[in-house]
């Protein structure tokens, strides 16, 4: 992990958080640089909500230190408030009131002013392809379009961090392009993203992620170091009936790991070039003769489940 | 700041306005409640259904049983020829009162010996029960002071004139009006309590419910911003509640209000506070609008029983009386009758006043720590 320069725009320093028994967080070190996207990526019940609502200031932790653009978010967290924007993984909107009135409450809240409230909202709500159903009832949207007013009204205020916990979970691909463009725009003004997402291909884009398992994080450098750093190498094996396959290469020799993906598995092996050869054979003497094994790089998935052990992620 | 609390109150009136059903509820179960209680709250008892045995067969106790039937308060059902018609009569809940002359009765009224009259009463009510034989011994000992005068035997005749004589009922039989007249003041307090506490609380915990809570503590806002916008709406439908059923109990039921409205809007103002602050205080210890409603439910009852509605505080046991003290509905009781019946200003009133804004700092204060705790 690169040591962080001297503009960091959040750093937390031993963050643990418990519920009752269950200790959701322990021990959190993160260091994110102004103009970064941040990603925090892991399985279910990670941890990923709690640090996010510590870091937005409304869960106090149990213990450590959080600093977002040099303000002390425990000991002041209204002097913060201003500064972020926090999109919840379930954003509340007044299912009563319209999409221009949901925007329009929030960018108040904010202290957005009138001009720019206009035009950002009308920049933000054509990116989301949402421009028709403004005067819709928020209760009357589809859950997509629920999500994507969630995130315009977040968006709604130009922060200096923004939190987003799973920002695009049940937003089609075209709106989570558009998107991402909306994001790539807010780093150029410097805006500091940190975000928690389960879809591989929006970790694959952060500039930084962060494995967390169990309240704890594993790995944090970018996508491609952590795919460096994946111990051993990738095969992909293709055949007609992927499952099988499965089940034959399960148990082989230098199999680190398998992942199902659809038409083929994905096969992490200690040593391509010698395993290679013993797998077709293997697989060959289980009647499965067609297999096509090639090396690949890895995705960002085969690192997550090679690193964070078995477990799908997502 | 005056924007975010701007927004605040836009934003819960559309939410008002675009709920069809809002006016609808909170409107009428408040126009029924005040006909029920205008209507049904009463210590008055008429039409009681009775089972006359008359063993006598004289004047004097035909006359006696014309005396019953003139109050009005008794509907003669049967007339019984033996004692098990009477007792099967009130078996069957046909009659609620019996009414058994024994034989020998105007004989032993004219010796000015007591005379043998039997009052049975189905008790299954004891309220009913305790107030018909109350009018009982009233109309019995009005009958007996009459025919004492008039040394019975009476010429034939004589008996209905006796009974159109009017009763001298004591007071408290007399309260056929102002029940009315005690009762509907004290809805308003009621009733107000109940909406207030429960649209408060209700509100508050469904924004925690769909999430809007978290999204707007991110926010610049200020606890107390949001909670002003939160609880002056309904301040404001409290308010209007009161003149509703004000001007409901007035023109409807024609309970006076002589006193100055102006005494009426401090009091009922100081009293909302309170209630608000109530409402907010179960929404900080309640999760779910399941809870919350639970939990009203279970703080709204004592509320009301210890008020001094319709039970007497001073008939309570210590403890309880104590209790009262801390209950804004029992001075605010005080002030709407006051206010209605008796005309009194601030000069007299103060101490309740005084007590009520005492409790709605007080409780306003502990809701709004409570709240910021538990935001976690
Ligand atoms: N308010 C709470 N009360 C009790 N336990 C909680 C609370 N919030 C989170 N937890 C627990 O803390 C742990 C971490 O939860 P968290 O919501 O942070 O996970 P997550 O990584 O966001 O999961 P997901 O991907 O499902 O959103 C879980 O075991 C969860 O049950
Ligand atoms: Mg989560």
């Amino acid at each position: 992990m690169t040591d962080p320069a001297g503009e960091v725009a959040v750093l937390a320093r031993g963050l643990v958080r418990r519920f009752g028994p269950v200790s959701a967080v322990r021990g959190i070190d993160l260091a994110v640089r102004r103009g970064e996207i941040f990603g925090l990526v892991g399985p279910d019940g990670a941890g990923k909500t709690t640090i996010m609502r510590m870091l937005a200031g409304v869960l106090r932790p149990d213990a450590g230190e959080i600093h977002l653009e040099g303000v002390d978010v425990v000991a002041d967290p209204e002097r913060a408030k201003p500064l972020l924007s926090y999109m919840p993984q379930r954003f509340g909107l007044y299912e009563d009131l319209t999409v221009a009135e949901n925007i329009f409450f929030y960018a108040t809240l904010f202290a957005v002013p009138a001009r720019v409230r206009r035009d950002r909202s009308q920049e933000l709500l054509a990116a989301a392809g949402m421009l028709p159903f403004r005067r819709r009832l928020a209760g009357q949207l589809s859950g997509g379009m629920k999500q994507k007013l969630g995130l315009v009204c977040a968006l709604i205020h130009t922060p200096r961090v923004l939190l987003l916990d799973e920002p695009t979970t049940g937003v089609d691909p075209v709106s989570r392009r558009d998107f991402w463009g909306i994001l790539y725009g807010l780093r150029e003004h410097g805006v500091t993203i940190l975000l928690s997402t389960a879809y591989m291909d929006e970790a694959e884009r952060c500039s930084r992620l962060a494995l967390l398992h169990a309240g704890a994080i594993r790995h944090c450098d970018t996508p491609a170091r952590l795919k460096q750093a994946m111990p051993g190498a990738l095969l992909a094996v293709v055949t007609r009936d992927a499952r099988r396959a499965h089940a034959a290469v399960e148990g082989a020799a230098g199999v680190l790991g398998l992942l199902l993906m659809g038409d083929r598995v994905n096969v992490r092996v200690d040593d391509a070039e010698r395993r290679a050869p013993e797998l077709r054979a293997r697989l060959a003497g289980q009647g499965i003769a067609d297999a096509d094994i090639t090396p690949i790089e890895p995705g960002i998935e085969d690192v997550f489940v090679a690193l964070l052990g078995s477990g799908s992620p997502a | 700041m005056f924007e975010r609390l701007y927004v605040m109150l836009v934003k819960e009136f559309l939410e008002l306005r675009r709920d069809r059903w809002a006016m609808f509820r909170l409107i009428v179960p408040l126009l029924i409640q005040v006909l029920v209680f205008g209507y049904a709250a009463t210590f008055t008892v008429n039409h009681v259904s009775t089972v006359v045995l008359d063993l006598d067969h004289s004047q004097a106790s035909r006359s006696l049983v014309s005396h019953f039937v003139a109050t009005g308060r008794f509907d003669i059902v049967d007339i019984a020829q033996t004692q098990l018609q009477v007792t099967h009569a009130i078996d069957t809940g046909r009659a609620v009162v019996a009414i058994v002359i024994h034989a020998g009765f105007a004989e032993k009224l004219g010796n000015g010996r007591t005379a043998p009259l039997q009052v049975s009463v189905d008790g299954t009510n004891s309220n009913t029960a305790l107030i018909a034989l109350g009018y009982v011994s009233l109309i019995v000992a009005q009958f007996q002071a009459e025919a004492m005068a008039n040394a019975w035997p009476l010429p034939a005749g004589a008996a209905a004139a006796g009974a159109a004589v009017p009763l001298q009922e004591r007071p408290w039989f007399n309260e056929g009006l102002d029940d009315r007249w005690f009762f509907i003041p004290g809805v308003i307090g009621t009733l107000t309590l109940i909406q207030v506490v429960s649209l408060t609380a209700l509100a508050v915990v469904r924004e925690r419910e769909v999430g809007t809570l978290e999204q707007i503590m991110v926010s610049p806002i200020r606890p107390f911003e949001f909670i002003l916008g939160k609880t002056l709406p309904f301040f404001l439908i409290g308010l209007a509640d009161v003149a509703l059923v004000t001007i409901f109990g007035v023109l409807w039921f024609r309970v006076p209000f002589v006193g100055s409205p102006l005494v009426m809007l401090l009091g009922s103002s100081l009293f909302l506070v309170a209630a608000l602050g109530l409402g907010l205080l179960l929404s900080t210890l309640a999760r779910t609008q399941q809870q919350a409603f639970a939990l009203n439910f279970f703080l709204v009852n004592p509320f009301f029983i210890l008020s001094g509605f319709a039970f007497p505080i001073a008939a309570m046991p210590q403890v309880l009386q104590w209790f009262t003290l801390i209950n804004p509905l029992r001075y605010y009781l005080v002030v709407l009758r006051a206010v209605f019946l008796k005309g009194v200003g601030v000069d007299v009133l103060w101490p309740p006043l005084t007590a009520m804004g005492v409790l709605g700092v007080g409780l306003l204060t502990l809701s709004v720590l409570r709240f910021r705790k538990s935001l976690d």
